[in-house]
């Protein structure tokens, strides 16, 4: 073990972990990644929240241009992104705020609720924007 | 233990490489955030629906009721606390050199509080004094 490990000068080197590209794709791999993913896409969100928000209080010569961008077809896919990254990023911490408690770690239950938070995630993010263009919200 | 030539102890090899001892603070912060901001986002949402298609009066008068601009308020103050300490540990698994590293943490701390003052403020104008700022 020493042996194998020793770099020759002393000093064990450290034990390192296969990194991504050697791992079989796998569905809790793909929510944790997602998780992170979508914690840096709502960052963008809240930025976005902020300058919509300083918008309303400079006045309708800033709110009317902000409302345009996010009304565009590209304002309206980040939108959906971020309906997306809302409800995703909510399910996967509730998965972590579980295992947080010491509960489901084993591999089915982990499987299961990454399926289920990917799942609810799209269902949510769809549902939200149906009812959203039926009501008139978005056009 | 490992290879030869050593005359320190293992205790002085330890000292000064354990835990900082104020971990937890940031793990708790974490946490607690999350869980306030599971019905604060629910409501972001809500919320974003009913001002879509308003115009820009129906939108202040909208953010002037007290309901909105306190839950407003709580969902900025808390997300961006939030965030500040998630991409933190995004920064700290990813940038590695020094010098970029603290560059990035300060980076993101200040668009955190940045982002927070800016949009607490807006809140508070539209809510207190209404229309455009002059």
């Amino acid at each position: 073990m020493a042996e194998a490990t020793s770099t020759g000068k002393g000093v064990r080197s450290r034990p390192t972990s296969p990194h991504l590209q050697v791992w079989r794709w796998h569905v809790t791999m793909a929510a944790s990644i997602l998780t992170r993913a979508t914690g840096v896409a709502l960052y963008g969100g809240a930025v976005i929240a902020a300058v919509w928000f300083a918008a309303l209080m400079v006045g309708p010569d800033a709110y009317g241009p902000v409302m345009v961008v996010l009304g565009s077809w590209l304002g309206k896919l980040v939108m959906f992104g971020l309906t997306f990254s809302v409800f995703y990023h909510l399910a996967a911490g509730l998965r972590h705020l579980v295992w947080d408690a010491g509960a489901g770690f084993n591999p089915h239950t982990a499987n299961m609720s990454a399926v289920g938070a990917i799942a609810f995630a799209l269902v949510a993010a769809v549902v939200v924007w149906a009812l959203a263009i039926q009501t008139g919200a978005v056009r | 233990m490992s290879g030869g030539g050593e005359f320190r102890t293992a205790l002085g090899r330890a000292r000064g490489l354990g835990s900082a001892h104020h971990g937890v603070s940031a793990f708790i912060v974490e946490r607690s955030t999350s869980v306030a901001l599971v019905p604060l986002c629910l409501w972001a949402v809500y919320a974003a629906i009913k001002v879509a298609p308003l115009g820009y009066e129906s939108a202040v008068l909208m953010l002037r009721q007290p309901v909105n601009a306190i839950l407003s308020l709580l969902l900025v103050g808390v997300s961006f606390l939030h965030m500040r300490v998630g991409l933190r540990v995004v920064i700290e698994d990813y940038v590695h050199t020094p010098a970029a590293k603290i560059a990035a943490l300060l980076a993101n701390s200040a668009l955190c509080w940045l982002g927070w003052a800016v949009a607490t403020f807006s809140i508070l104008w539209v809510a207190f004094v209404g229309g455009p700022v002059h």
